[in-house]
């Protein structure tokens, strides 16, 4: 058994593509860099993450799929669902054997699993942007916490930023503890060590713009208003709206 | 703004929740610089009522004081509710808060009507040229035109809105008028007409010019209510055919009838709405308009009404065992539509997929085939000869709604998103 150790990014998945084709060696498994060995091995290869060996692959795997499979692999990455790595690898593998592109072979069991997992996190990608709520702040920007189950928050920057160009904004994840800040020209990663919310992503008061609890007094009554009593419906209700999102919901809210 | 807003807002909210149609979808248009916001194609859902429908738009009215009587709706003149009047100010406002905190797509807007309807359709013309010339605003508007306007303000309106409507609500003139004496066909289906040329005639213009102005890029949409009138599911989806060959009709909605006004004896006393008969009406009308079915072939005079217990593509192939089964490794997309439980994604990928060799059933399940119910009216490379022929329509039947769950509404449940 082959074992690549590598450090877990994009990048190093990419380079490790790179050296297996360099060497004529595949992995069987694909280790972290902290993770324990498996108690027999035949040979451990370490992967030096390198940009102008994952650029190559990735200029090589654009030659054989088209942009939108393409971009299905780091989409997928974003999963961070465990195997889905060897997963990516084995795509890529066949992306690059293949004399056509394999891409449209969902008969391929590989194929339609990275299908599958791309379309859980385009689906968790669009909850964001649907559920988003941005509070006003005191200095006028617009802060929203979210807690998506698979790290899609640079997945959704770009509808934001067309959405929402004229206003500051800031889009934090709880959970991985990193966000986007926009300054109406760019985003950028940051960490906030204060935390001015929360367990329910609210605002502190004094972190709050004065009118803002107001405006979620008035969104709260008007979706209570909306609600066709003779038609509920709490299945489908919590179906399309599901349950771990309704903390941050100012109309979902007690 | 105070709180008189927020009685306010929950009272014309109120008025205008039976409104069903929420779709903000039909137009693409990124930001321009000195605007807020975009829309995007397919529209978004940004929350869900507790009877499971979209809010997408910030559905409201101007007023909910009216001086007609119309039979089925909770704002007619004679009934004792609450009534209240946003100034356009209020309503320009909460549009664009809403719309900046991301918890909506744009404005849904209609109004009772005051004095008369051009009075009445001027002040929406207001709202939305405030939002979109004063306020700079980009998102989406959807307007609801009001019956017996003029040509002249339904051509303004449609220079700032996306999309415009105007309900039909009855399928039927003599039940229009008999529930709506202050209504006809005319007052609805011309501004219908107006709305159309308005359209066709901006297109013809940006064939010339780019920067004519855009006319509702997202066409219109009407809505009939279900269950108020005797009216057939046949009259009702030969009127949506003969709507959708409209060239801008891009929707019809069909809303079960909810007994607002229960006192009133010309309606009906319905312990529930037709919920069900109202989800195999949308079926229906997807099998128009995304599965190449002619209105005759889901209904005609000896068979006028949907089934209920199934849905009108599995009840069309129980009728017409002869059509199958369809071999999916070789029919025509047109045909892979018509197998109950292959829905339009799943036949595209059937299409592409085959090339690269013959389809298992397993590789049909993982394509989103339905294959409790397909089972019976295909063939593929390994599957046992038990179609609908061996079978018989009864059969298979009793096979696909013998009490259990239904899984018959998986494959076309239509949510009110798009
Ligand atoms: S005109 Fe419209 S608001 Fe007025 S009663 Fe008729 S349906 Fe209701």
């Amino acid at each position: 058994m082959v074992v690549f150790r590598y450090d877990r990014s994009f990048e190093g998945l990419l380079t490790a593509v790179f050296d297996a084709y360099a060497h004529h060696e595949f992995p069987d498994m694909l280790l972290g860099e902290a993770d324990t060995p498996p108690l027999f091995f035949d040979e451990m290869v370490r992967i030096y993450t390198d940009s102008e060996k994952s650029t190559r692959v990735w200029n090589g795997l654009k030659r054989r799929i088209s942009e939108s499979a393409l971009y299905m692999l780091p989409d997928a990455w974003l999963s961070e669902l465990p195997g889905v790595d060897m997963l990516l690898f084995k795509y890529m593998r066949k992306a690059i054997d293949a004399p056509c592109s394999i891409e449209l072979n969902f008969g391929d069991a590989d194929v339609m699993e990275l299908l599958k997992i791309w379309k859980s996190v385009d689906k968790e990608r669009l909850r964001v942007i649907q559920f988003v709520r941005f509070q006003k702040t005191v200095d006028g920007m617009f802060f929203a916490c979210v807690e998506p189950v698979y790290n899609v928050l640079p997945l959704v920057l770009d509808h934001f930023k067309d959405r929402f160009h004229d206003q500051k904004w800031l889009l934090y994840d709880v959970k991985r503890d990193y966000g986007f800040f926009y300054d109406e020209r760019v985003t950028t990663e940051v960490h906030l060590d204060a935390k001015q919310w929360d367990e329910n992503g609210r605002l502190n008061e004094d972190s709050a713009a004065t009118d803002e609890l107001f405006f979620q007094k008035l969104w709260k009554g008007y979706y209570s208003s909306m609600t066709i009593k003779e038609r509920i419906n709490p299945r489908l209700h919590r179906q399309n709206l599901p349950v771990r999102f309704w903390k941050f919901l100012p109309e979902k809210r007690k | 703004m105070n709180d008189n807003v927020l009685e306010k807002l929950k009272t014309l909210a109120e008025s205008a929740k039976y409104d069903v149609s929420c779709a903000s979808s039909g137009t693409t248009r990124g930001h321009t610089k000195g605007t807020i916001g975009s829309t995007s194609g397919w529209g978004i859902c940004h929350s869900f009522t507790e009877d499971g429908r979209c809010v997408s738009l910030l559905k409201i009215m101007l007023t909910n004081y009216c001086m007609y009587d119309c039979a089925y709706c909770i704002n007619r003149r004679s009934n004792d509710i609450k009534r209240a009047t946003l100034s356009v100010s209020e309503l320009v406002e909460l549009t664009i808060e809403f719309y900046r905190r991301n918890y909506i797509e744009g404005l849904f807007l209609s109004s009772g009507v005051v004095r008369n309807p051009d009075y009445t359709m001027e002040r929406l013309v207001r709202v939305v040229k405030d939002l979109r010339l004063v306020h700079r605003y980009n998102g989406y508007i959807h307007l609801k035109s009001i019956p017996g306007a003029s040509q002249e303000l339904v051509n303004e309106a449609g220079l700032y809105a996306d999309r415009m409507s105007v309900n039909i609500e009855i399928p039927n003139e003599a039940s229009l008028k008999r529930l709506a004496p202050d209504k006809n066909f005319q007052s609805v289906l011309q501004p219908m007409q107006y709305i159309q040329q308005g359209a066709l005639q901006s297109l013809e213009e940006r064939k010339r010019f780019r920067s004519a102005p855009r006319f509702v890029p997202a066409g219109q949409s009407t809505q009939m209510i279900v269950g108020a009138t005797p009216d057939t599911d046949k009259d009702i989806l030969n009127l949506s055919s003969y709507l959708y060959q409209r060239p801008t009709m891009k929707r019809v909605y069909y809303s079960g009838y909810i007994p607002v006004n229960e006192y009133d004896n010309r309606l009906p006393a319905l312990k529930q709405p037709p919920l069900v008969r109202e989800n195999r009406l949308y079926q229906a009308d997807w099998l128009l308009r995304f599965y190449q079915f002619s209105v005759d072939e889901i209904v005609d005079s000896s068979f006028p009404n949907l089934d209920l217990e199934i849905d009108p593509k599995l009840s069309w192939a129980l009728r017409h065992p002869s059509q199958f089964p369809v071999d999916v490794n070789v029919a025509d997309y047109e045909l892979l539509l018509r197998i109950p439980g292959v829905g339009v994604k799943s036949a595209k990928l059937i299409v592409t997929s085959r090339r690269f060799g013959r389809l298992s059933s397993w590789q049909l399940k993982k394509m989103g085939v339905v294959m409790k119910k397909a089972q019976y009216f295909i063939t593929c490379n390994e599957l046992p000869m038990h179609t609908i022929n061996e079978l018989t329509p009864e059969r298979v039947r009793a096979l696909l709604t013998n009490g259990t769950r239904k899984v018959d509404d998986a494959q076309l449940l239509i949510p009110f998103t798009y």
